[in-house]
């Protein structure tokens, strides 16, 4: 009986998967081009659709081997890193304050936030750029740690102040009360409960500072420095002709990024909704 | 209480600070670049008061990145807005594997535009290039996709609509998950039909997810800089620039900082101008309701 019944709903449901299967295709196809490409030979001429014949592991072998693509690696994962600490834990004390002050400065304050995170970073490039010429930041990880910082700074003190909001202040009352410091009443009793929002604030800032390219170009311009966009550049800027290592080194930054991504959909999805939800 | 509230405000400092030196001092070392005519990095800088921004006026190729500045941010946020929807829409049907639909369909915001951009260089590429496989199956010639400026325009909207259509249907899925269910189950029994139930009460209460859904991509599209780059670098001609990415040819190969200071300024005003427009376009709207 069940059967039958499950039956006649997917039958009635091949529209559904037909159009599933179609949205699938659009969205995996150019993952899949990549991958071909990169495991076929220079020489292979035939269509970019169809599997390689015999797997080619050269196109690898090459960007490992003549390229700083594990340096860049490193580098990118040292930015990301860094950046994701400061804008996690300035993020959060800041919007303390504006969540339990209700005084004019805290509104002053949030006002300033949700302004300077409406600027769109690269129409500033210049002046970012002369700025850390003049303290000695331009190819070190500090100054594009900072610059990467500050511009995500915003977007976490607005997620954090949204979510401290929603938590009721008669638990810092009461710690107040009982003589808690300022400081242990964040660390001990607000903090603890910032984990889920933590975690979207680090995802989310984690593929933007990773995947970042404006800045860095201006910013880390001494080859050693490179991140992994401006690697993956480089191979298709002054290699052009060789596509096939090109789509390596594509394959080579995108896959860990994909793999990363499936493990933890349900994180960034969350984070997702939380940065759009309007407060 | 009161010596409390004079701590707490300590805890401003650090953020306050970093915005201040990194996003603060910028903005005005930017402003003033763009009243002097620089090269990038020589000591001479020579102070010509808006004589940056009037020449801009005058700047054809400026003209063309400004019309496809708003192409690459309407066009993409509208497109992105009715896929978004439908998908969401789909997902939120009910079907086996409909998460691994809404998995897929997010999955691209995950990488670089950069790298993006390379990737579907193989799509449009003359030789060899998929596009062209496809189309040959069909018996037409090959064609250079990026040979002609138009065509250059559309690649990059469409892209940039693929890419990040999935910010706009995980926005709409969360919103259409939130509306109560009863307000469906009521309708049903007063006789609304499918398209009805959608038009008349899942829109509706579906309006604040719109605003944040369109403003964000909206910011997004005007803004695109890095799928431009690696997919035409702003050719042929200068055709299928952004405001953004003609500021970084200004910049780096004509080596006018201050000329491309003055584009960054103006386009920082567009798009706070056409966000704050927008928003309250909204506002509105939900006013109206």
């Amino acid at each position: 009986m069940n059967r039958i019944k499950q039956k006649s709903g997917t039958e009635r449901n091949w529209w559904k998967y037909l159009l599933a299967a179609v949205i699938l295709i659009i969205y995996l196809l150019p993952v899949y081009v990549v991958v071909v490409m990169s495991l076929k030979p220079m020489t292979d001429h035939t269509s970019r659709l169809l599997p390689p014949v015999e797997i080619y592991l050269e196109n690898y072998l090459k960007v490992f081997k003549n390229s700083n693509i594990l340096n860049a690696m490193k580098n990118s994962l040292i930015i990301t890193v860094g950046t994701v600490a400061i804008v996690v834990i300035a993020g959060c004390l800041a919007a303390y304050p504006i969540a339990r002050n209700k005084g004019r400065l805290g509104r002053a304050v949030k006002i300033f936030v949700l302004g300077v995170m409406m600027v769109p970073g690269m129409s500033m490039v210049v002046g970012v750029y002369s700025t850390l010429v003049s303290i000695h930041a331009i190819s070190t990880y500090w100054g594009i740690i900072l610059v990467s910082a500050a511009f995500g700074l915003p977007f976490s003190i607005y997620m954090y102040s949204n979510f401290i909001a929603a938590i009721p202040d008669t638990l810092d009352e009461a710690a107040a009360i009982d003589g808690a410091d300022v400081l242990t009443i964040f660390f001990k009793i607000i903090f603890p409960q910032l984990k889920p929002v933590t975690v979207s604030v680090l995802l989310m800032q984690g593929v933007s500072t990773w995947n970042e390219y404006g800045y860095s170009l201006y910013i880390l311009q001494k080859p050693d420095m490179y991140n992994v966009t401006l690697t993956v550049k480089q191979f298709f800027g002054e290699q052009l002709k060789d596509l096939n290592g090109a789509a390596a080194s594509a394959a080579v930054a995108i896959i860990p990024v994909i793999i990363i991504y499936l493990f933890l959909q349900k994180y960034f999805v969350k984070g997702a909704i939380d940065s759009a939800v309007k407060g | 209480m009161k010596k409390k509230e004079v701590k707490i405000n300590f805890f401003y400092i650090p953020a306050i600070l970093l915005i201040l030196l990194f996003v603060v001092r910028p903005f005005c070392e930017t402003i003033f670049i763009s009243l002097t005519k620089w090269n990038g990095y020589s000591s001479d800088k020579v102070f010509i008061g808006i004589k940056n921004y009037v020449d801009m006026l005058k700047d054809d190729r400026l003209k063309r990145a400004f019309v496809n500045t708003l192409i690459y941010g309407f066009a993409s946020t509208f497109m992105q807005n009715v896929i978004g929807l439908l998908i969401a829409v789909f997902v939120d049907s009910r079907f086996r594997g409909n998460n691994i639909i809404r998995a897929v369909v997010y999955m691209p915001i995950m990488i670089s535009g950069l790298i993006m951009g390379y990737i579907m260089y193989f799509f449009l590429t003359y030789d060899n290039g998929v596009l062209n496989d496809m189309i040959g199956i069909f018996g037409y010639e090959p064609v250079d996709w990026l040979a002609d400026g138009r065509r250059g325009i559309l690649f990059i909207t469409l892209i940039n609509t693929w890419q990040y259509a999935g910010n706009c249907m995980i926005i709409y899925l969360s919103g259409i998950q939130s509306i109560p269910q009863m307000y469906e189950e009521a309708a049903v029994i007063d006789g609304a039909g499918t398209f009805q139930r959608f038009r008349f009460i899942t829109l509706p209460l579906l309006l604040p997810a719109v605003t944040t859904a369109v403003i964000t991509n909206l910011i997004g599209g005007l803004k695109l800089f890095d799928g431009i780059i690696a997919l035409t670098n702003g050719g042929p001609n200068y055709a299928t620039h952004s405001m953004m990415s003609y500021l970084n040819s200004q910049y780096f190969l004509a080596e006018k900082a201050g000329y491309a200071s003055a584009v960054g300024i103006s386009t920082f005003v567009l798009i706070m101008v056409i966000s704050l427009l927008c928003n309250q376009y909204f506002e509105g709207k939900s006013i109206e309701e």
